[in-house]
């Protein structure tokens, strides 16, 4: 193969390029861990996969991690069922949404870090205070997407609807509902990255227990290959949630051709 | 809908407006004034003001600003620099965009927040570590933000520029920057705001001073009222630099 043709073949295939680009990196990674950087400071990624099988054996890690995995799931649901009901009743209604929109966005606008130790206060230092900073995360990008949707539909296939006699649920269940699928899916995966940082959040703030008791532990230690490990797991946890609402959305919204 | 029903539905959603904080104030007043809620856990609105009041008079506010404003100051630059320039680079052929849009756009997927743990170990509890974790997060979206302002302007400008002889620079000043500036704009926006918040949340996990630092401080030592003050100080001090900065975009658009 001559060095245009290898070219040639590279530019048709991005992907292959960006792998190399991956492992570049996981390279200049291992090379500078290895000979460059002070071992108390970063470890090499070979080290840091082959000290996964330690971390888990260490006692509480499996726990901590499972912990968090439910603390994730059930903010998640609690944002989802929260976020679509107060979308729903503040989009619904002109009124209210003209009304209770304008708090809701201030709200949204406060930065909840500030506040991080006032869930601390009022939910103890278990999983309630991680599940509610989730929570407070992500509800808000729920609701204001949900919001936009149902904003969104045509007031065309409303008035159509009404004049053919639908009724109130007839009109939810046959426009609204369908054209909400798409809007659902979008603030789920919106709402899905800030549960996660709140989550994550308070797991690293709370350093009695949990993740946040195992980071501070290995930093005070210079430990980075646990730490490194622990990060990467907790980042693969992160982006399998990620992944899986993503899909969902991309699967859900097919349908809609506009 | 006529225009009369209109003003009286924005009158009266200003109303509900109104009455919903009064009722907020209202509870809070009477439920820690007379109801008994634990001071501790929610110190009366009154005692709030005071020490508010206290805080603002007395200056002591100033050291923990100022760290905070200059951890901000500093990622800021840093990403703006960094992800202007690497944007601008990458955008330049259509080949890398196809290489790094989908790899930038992953990275910033991940909570990058499980950095700091580690930049602490690298950079220590001070600055350091919270300058480095609010770079790293806001370069995502300028660097997002700086490929597709660069990177998609139309062709038919480029093509009608390049036709009638315009040299690099003339390409550079009169066609691709004006196309790119709005949406760079929204992306240096956007990374102002993810900046600050990830900054505030970063001192609030592992920091020897700040805003954040001070609220947790006081926290622990159980004087939520001061630490409401501090709450109230952060939040409105947030509120008013995202407006700022808002307000700037909208401006250097317009012309």
């Amino acid at each position: 193969m001559t060095g245009r043709e290898l070219k040639r073949k590279l530019i048709r295939h991005p992907g292959l390029v960006r792998l190399a680009v991956v492992a570049a990196l996981f390279l200049l990674w291992e090379v500078s861990a290895r000979w460059w950087i002070d071992p108390t400071f970063l470890s090499p990624p070979s080290k840091v996969i082959a000290g996964l099988g330690e971390l888990f054996e260490t006692r509480g890690i499996p726990a901590a991690l499972r912990i968090t995995f439910w603390e994730l799931t059930v903010a998640f649901a609690i944002s989802v069922v929260l976020g679509l009901a107060i979308g729903l009743a503040v989009g619904l209604s002109r009124f209210s949404n003209l009304s209770m929109m304008p708090i809701i966005l201030l709200l949204y606008g406060i930065p909840q870090s500030t506040i991080l130790p006032l869930f601390i206060l009022y939910f103890g230092i278990g999983p309630a205070s991680k599940i509610a900073f989730g929570v407070s995360h992500g509800v808000f990008p729920i609701v204001v997407t949900i919001v936009a949707g149902v904003q969104n539909i045509k007031p065309i296939l409303m008035t159509a609807a009404h004049s053919m006699g639908a009724s109130r649920w007839q009109i939810f269940r046959w426009v609204i509902f369908p054209h909400m699928i798409p809007t659902f899916f979008a603030g789920m995966r919106l709402g899905m990255s800030g549960v996660l940082l709140g989550v994550l959040l308070a797991e690293l703030y709370v350093s009695s227990a949990g993740i946040g008791y195992f980071t501070q532990l290995f930093t005070q230690a210079f430990d980075p290959t646990k730490l490194l490990g622990l990060i990467s797991v907790l980042a693969a946890m992160a982006i399998v949630l990620n992944e899986i609402v993503r899909r969902a959305e991309v699967h859900f919204g097919r349908w809609r051709t506009d | 809908m006529s225009a009369k029903q209109d003003r009286r539905d924005k009158i009266a959603s200003r109303l509900v407006q109104i009455g919903f904080l009064v009722a907020v104030m209202g509870l809070w007043y009477f439920g820690t004034a007379y109801w008994g809620i634990n001071r501790i856990l929610l110190p009366n609105p009154v005692n709030v003001w005071h020490e508010l009041k206290d805080v603002l008079s007395t200056g002591e506010f100033l050291p923990d600003l100022k760290v905070t404003l200059m951890e901000i100051a500093f990622a800021f630059a840093i990403s703006c620099s960094t992800g202007v320039t690497l944007g601008y680079l990458i955008s330049r052929s259509h080949f890398l965009i196809k290489v790094f849009e989908p790899l930038l756009a992953g990275f910033y997927s991940v909570p990058l927040i499980l950095f700091l743990p580690l930049y602490v170990l690298f950079f220590g509890l001070g600055p350091g570590s919270k300058i480095a974790l609010g770079a790293t997060i806001s370069f995502f979206p300028i660097v997002l933000n700086t490929i597709a302002g660069f990177g998609y302007v139309e062709k038919i400008f480029i093509t009608a520029a390049r036709s009638m002889g315009a040299s690099d620079v003339q390409m550079f000043r009169h066609v691709l920057l004006p196309a790119a500036f709005p949406v760079i704009l929204t992306g240096l926006r956007m990374g102002f705001t993810v900046a600050l918040l990830s900054i505030l949340g970063s001192e609030t996990l592992a920091s020897l001073a700040g805003l954040g630092h001070k609220i947790v401080h006081l926290a622990e030592a159980m004087e939520t009222p001061r630490m409401f003050a501090y709450i109230a100080f952060a939040v409105a001090i947030a509120i008013f630099l995202n407006t700022t900065v808002s307000a700037l975009e909208r401006r250097a658009k317009r012309r």
